[in-house]
């Protein structure tokens, strides 16, 4: 693998491969003094932020060092894109530099495939670390990896994704990844909330949570992006925690063994109830932890083979 | 299917070295060695603790703790030591799925860890599993037990078992096939 920039079209053998090797890791490093194992060392791994994160940058630095990379943490304001540079230029400064892996987040979606563009002749690989409303693509690795660890196999398991589909490129990445591994995925949210064509997307699409929950091996929550939002997607807040909010009442419905998932940052009070997000079923902390081992494995996946031209 | 004449080169150029009967005595024979050199079950003598490198060094050290078991009555207890991330030529092939890692209970800390493994060959694998080791914890010592010495070192490593030396030829291929993977126990040269 050279580059992770979509989920979209992924092998689903490759992605399998990706999330054995994330629990392999897991269980190598769990109960151990050292957390630092050598297999990426001195290899440079730089993340270009040009939207705010904390969980995702700092969860891709440390699966960097405790891979042994150098990791070094490039921020828009910090950096010479606020003196005008452009995209390209910033990219193949940092190439230049003597960057083996590139993971850029941007607001534009597409950022990530043309940066793989420019970065080809370098050699660089780049990972999508979320491109405005298109991909995040190591988020569905971290959600699936979670899933796994809780329902096995993922093939037939009925997962439901609510809320903001139209902006979250965490629900893109994930109808792509969970449908290609099997699982049989549906969109909850008001109309105004789906994007134009999701017709034509593998799932099925409802707009009555409370009709879905019993049958559902598991739920994930999507934050309501305000920032994103210029316009009325619906009447005010309280109407869409009553109508699409993950409650307690809500909670219940659902089996026993389903299990609840938020990318975050959460909205406690909005899309999830205070009581779900720290409910045992709510594998939110858990999906933070996993963050760290499949952005091992992903580091692993493109920078520990021999070199190959694509 | 004809029983295999030891030595005898087959028409897919395969030489026999070892017959799954050879391969159960060796492996006796290095359990009772482990036994001697170990003083296991001395009031005085270390912990040991046999630990597999996978994927075939993990059922070898399963068998050779069967072995210590019946012979000096000592249940030894095993693990399995994955080397994939601590090697040294990740980059010249393609990615390397993982293996699982397991400590025996009660760790590696001031055991004697008898490392097991197929065949001992560059002596890089060995290097990596060192590696390994440390970080997982202290041990008091280290040894080595393999089925095959095959030669051709490229590291001062040496092990303190051995089933069987074969001289081998650079471009040769020594294979250890145990039924837990191969349908049949054998050692073959390729």
């Amino acid at each position: 693998m050279k580059h992770l920039l979509s989920t979209e079209g992924i092998d689903p053998a490759q992605a399998t491969a990706i999330l054995d090797t994330a629990a392999g890791l897991k269980q190598a490093l769990e109960g151990r003094e050292v957390r630092k194992l050598p297999t990426l060392r001195g290899r440079t791994v730089i993340t270009m932020f040009f939207e705010n994160s904390t969980r995702t940058r700092v969860s891709f630095e440390i699966a960097g060092k405790w891979m042994s990379a150098d990791v070094v943490n490039v921020s828009a304001s910090g950096s010479s894109v606020s003196k005008g540079e452009s995209l390209r230029d910033t990219a193949l400064t940092l190439a230049a530099a003597g960057a083996d892996c590139v993971i850029v987040r941007h607001p534009a979606s597409g950022a990530a495939h043309r940066l793989a563009g420019w970065l080809k002749e370098a050699g660089t690989s780049v990972v999508n670390a979320g491109d405005g409303m298109h991909e995040h693509p190591t988020q569905a690795l971290l959600d699936a990896a979670t899933l796994r660890e809780r329902l096995g196999d993922l093939r037939d398991r009925r997962i439901a994704i609510v809320g903001d589909v139209l902006h979250s490129r965490v629900a893109r990445s994930n109808v792509h990844l969970l449908t290609a591994l099997g699982a049989d995925v549906t969109l909850v949210a008001p109309p105004t909330l789906l994007p134009v064509g999701v017709e034509n997307w593998p799932v099925t699409v409802s707009h009555e949570l409370d009709a879905e929950l019993p049958s559902l091996d598991a739920v994930m929550l999507l934050r309501v992006q305000a920032e994103r939002m210029h316009g009325g997607f619906f009447p005010s807040a309280r109407e869409y925690s009553i109508a699409y909010g993950l409650n307690e009442n809500r909670l219940n419905l659902l089996p026993e063994h389903a299990v609840v998932l938020h990318p975050g940052p959460m909205l406690r009070g909005m899309e999830i109830a205070s009581a779900v997000a720290d409910s045992p079923r709510a594998a939110i902390t858990d999906q933070v932890r996993n963050g760290v081992h499949v952005r091992m494995a992903v580091l692993y996946h493109l920078l520990a083979h021999e070199e190959e031209t694509a | 299917m004809a029983p295999r004449q030891r030595g005898a080169t087959d028409p897919a150029g395969e030489r026999e070295l070892l017959s799954a009967g050879d391969v159960a005595r060796t492996v006796a024979r290095m359990a009772h060695q482990i036994i001697e050199k170990t003083a296991l079950g001395a009031p005085s003598a270390p912990a040991v603790v046999l630990m597999g490198i996978p994927s075939r060094g993990a059922p070898l050290a399963r068998r050779l703790a069967q072995r210590i078991a019946e012979f000096a009555g000592v249940e030894v207890p095993t693990g399995t030591l994955d080397v994939t991330l601590y090697r040294d030529d990740l980059r010249r092939g393609p990615t390397r799925p993982l293996e699982a890692t397991k400590l025996p209970e009660g760790g590696i800390d001031d055991k004697l860890v008898v490392l097991v493994d197929d065949v001992l060959f560059s002596g890089r694998t060995i290097r990596a599993a060192l590696d390994a080791l440390r970080d997982h914890g202290r041990p008091r010592a280290v040894q080595l037990a393999v089925l095959v010495d095959r030669g051709h070192r490229e590291l001062p490593i040496r092990a303190d078992y051995v089933g069987k030396n074969v001289p081998t030829a650079r471009t040769e291929e020594v294979h250890v096939l145990l039924a837990e993977f191969d349908q049949r126990d054998g050692v073959v040269l390729r």
